[in-house]
């Protein structure tokens, strides 16, 4: 078990599954064909992390988002349909796309999508699939191998 | 509402809902967007038009159009018209009968979108175009104006070409800022934010291809702003037809292939011609760029078509859409290089992708018919849009655009590579 502290942008107090990239999420790439399947997979054929790794309900744990500037929209979208990954969890300081993805979901989608940033690169090199990652309120990240 | 952020009475009045719940949201959006990155104030839109990059009725998307519905039904409209990205579908682009039906139900939502823009602001129907920088298109921004744009290769643009000034905007909050007027200040708003952390040194022995450059670039620096030092040998100190057609292409290179959103080149855009290396951030990094470099870049482009060695069927040129310059330059090396080859027509279906008005005015130019007779279709769809359809991308596809390689299937070859296949017949 390790702990970690980030900056809550959308805090949240629950516990999920990780799922992690260490490449940019490309987030148009990976998400645009998420209403023809059952529970979304990333669909980046250039990701070898996360291509065809269900995403959805999962702490996902990345970088920073990366690619069209539909990205925010995109990710607002899945929280709105309940296609999005439970949670968003980045190692550097979140992007702009990203940043819209969280507030658009935060003030108009009625799901919550809690988003953590600046939680560093020991935190990605540590955390792993299948890992149970812990949010708290405060910024807390805690991962449980 | 309280915010860390410090408001002009106005600002708080709407934040606080005098121009009623949805204005209020769409504020406390813009607000609380802006504070994530620590702006301290929220200042006015000043261009004359908005751009944004949502251009397709993506049968995925209810949720957006709910919410622009949202929008409409509360009077919350753009306080300024705005271009959108190109269309998905274009009827005089080859496709199958089956892939057709299949984007129809891809973009099923069309008609409602674009009955939503037109409520919304459209500027008009021929607004449909990422390169909505282009004189023939009229929203070109002036220095120093404070633009809420989305779509990577026009921020780009925008902020580099053109010196105005615009953060890497999301779909929707590129809207919502036309629809307040105001947008948070931070990042590329701010001249802090508009200083280089990267130095590139070109020591190429040839102009580079603006594409691959691009790529190397975006694929170093990130969402870093590179300030890039002898590219102006080869482009001059003029901003001419052709050095914007070349920083056209480089740009949305290094915006798709990385995540850049201005860039300096010296001598020639409008800050580093004004301020030179004073843009240039103390303990910037270094990137030095030979023909070995673009190579190696060139060289690891992966292959994805599900038989690599599969022969070509289609070629499609202009994502971003092409100028008026490139379609005359095009039409005269395919005219030159199918004379040599003693060929008529090109060798695959061929594509070019332009805006509507750009189109209006190459179709006024004996080009255009030269270009056709060679069998190349000219049309106002969005490539990427076209090769999101599955039946479409499992198609062997080449293009020389760097941003449609990076978000599709398409394979990437280089104009004179292309123009040779074309011209001489693919393998």
């Amino acid at each position: 078990m390790k702990e970690f502290k980030g900056r809550a942008i959308v805090p949240g107090d629950a516990t999920f599954e990780a799922v992690v990239t260490k490449n940019g999420f490309n987030t148009l790439a990976s998400m645009q064909m998420m209403n023809l399947q059952p529970k979304t997979k990333c669909n980046d054929q250039s990701n070898p992390d996360l291509y065809k790794q269900i995403i959805e309900k999962k702490a996902l744990c990345l970088p920073l988002t990366i690619g069209s500037t539909t990205g925010g929209m995109f990710l607002f979208a899945a929280v709105k349909e309940g296609k999005a990954p439970a949670c968003l969890l980045f190692s550097q300081t979140i992007d702009s796309l990203a940043a819209a993805g969280a507030v658009l979901a935060d003030v108009w989608a009625e799901d919550d999508m809690p988003v953590y940033d600046q939680l560093g690169d020991d935190f990605l090199n540590y955390v792993a699939n299948g890992d149970k990652v812990t949010i708290k309120p405060d910024g807390t990240v805690i991962v449980n191998k | 509402m309280e915010t860390k952020m410090v408001l002009t009475p106005e600002q708080q009045a709407i934040l606080d809902g005098s121009k009623g719940e949805t204005m209020a949201k769409v504020m406390k959006t813009m607000v609380n967007y802006g504070e994530i990155f620590g702006a301290e104030k929220m200042v006015p839109v000043t261009s004359e038009y908005g751009h944004l990059v949502l251009s397709f009725g993506l049968m995925f998307l209810g949720p957006v159009f709910d919410l622009y519905q949202e929008l409409i039904d509360n009077g919350c409209l753009s306080a300024q018209k705005f271009t959108c990205d190109p269309r998905p579908y274009d009827p005089a682009v080859p496709q199958s009968p089956i892939a057709k039906a299949a984007a129809k139900v891809i973009y099923s939502k069309q008609g409602r979108y674009e009955k939503e823009m037109k409520q919304l602001g459209l500027l008009n129907d021929d607004s449909f175009t990422c390169t909505c920088y282009m004189p023939e298109l009229g929203n070109v921004p002036k220095k120093g104006d404070v633009l809420s744009w989305a779509e990577s290769s026009a921020v780009v643009y925008a902020n580099s070409v053109l010196g105005a000034r615009c953060n890497r905007n999301s779909g929707i909050i590129e809207l919502f800022g036309s629809v307040c007027g105001y947008v948070p200040y931070f990042g590329f708003l701010t001249d802090e934010g508009r200083k280089a952390t990267w130095v590139v040194k070109l020591e190429t022995t040839k102009m580079p291809d603006a594409q691959i450059l691009g790529s190397a670039i975006g694929m170093k620096v990130m969402e870093d702003v590179p300030y890039v030092y002898g590219l102006d040998k080869y482009l001059g100190n003029e901003l001419n037809d052709a050095a914007k057609t070349y920083l056209k292409d480089f740009g949305a290179a290094t915006a798709s292939n990385g995540a850049v959103g201005l860039y300096h080149i010296d001598g020639l855009t409008p800050e580093a011609v004004e301020l030179g290396d004073k843009l240039i951030a103390e303990g910037a990094k270094e990137y030095i760029i030979t023909d070995e470099e673009l190579q190696r870049v060139k060289d690891n482009y992966p292959c994805i078509w599900k038989d690599p060695n599969a022969t070509p069927e289609m070629c499609f040129l202009g994502c971003p859409h092409m100028s008026l310059e490139q379609l005359k330059d095009w039409t005269a090396k395919l005219e030159s290089g199918l004379a040599a080859a003693g060929n008529k027509k090109v060798s695959i279906p061929t594509v070019f992708t332009t805006s509507t008005p750009v189109l209006k005015e190459f179709k006024k130019l004996p080009e255009y018919k030269k270009l056709t007779d060679m069998g190349v279709v000219v049309s106002y769809i969005c490539p990427l849009m076209y090769m999101d359809n599955p039946l479409c991308a499992s198609k062997p596809v080449i293009t020389s655009s760097n941003k449609l390689r990076t978000y599709t299937t398409s394979r990437y070859y280089s104009n004179d590579e292309i123009l040779e296949m074309l011209t001489k017949g693919v393998k």
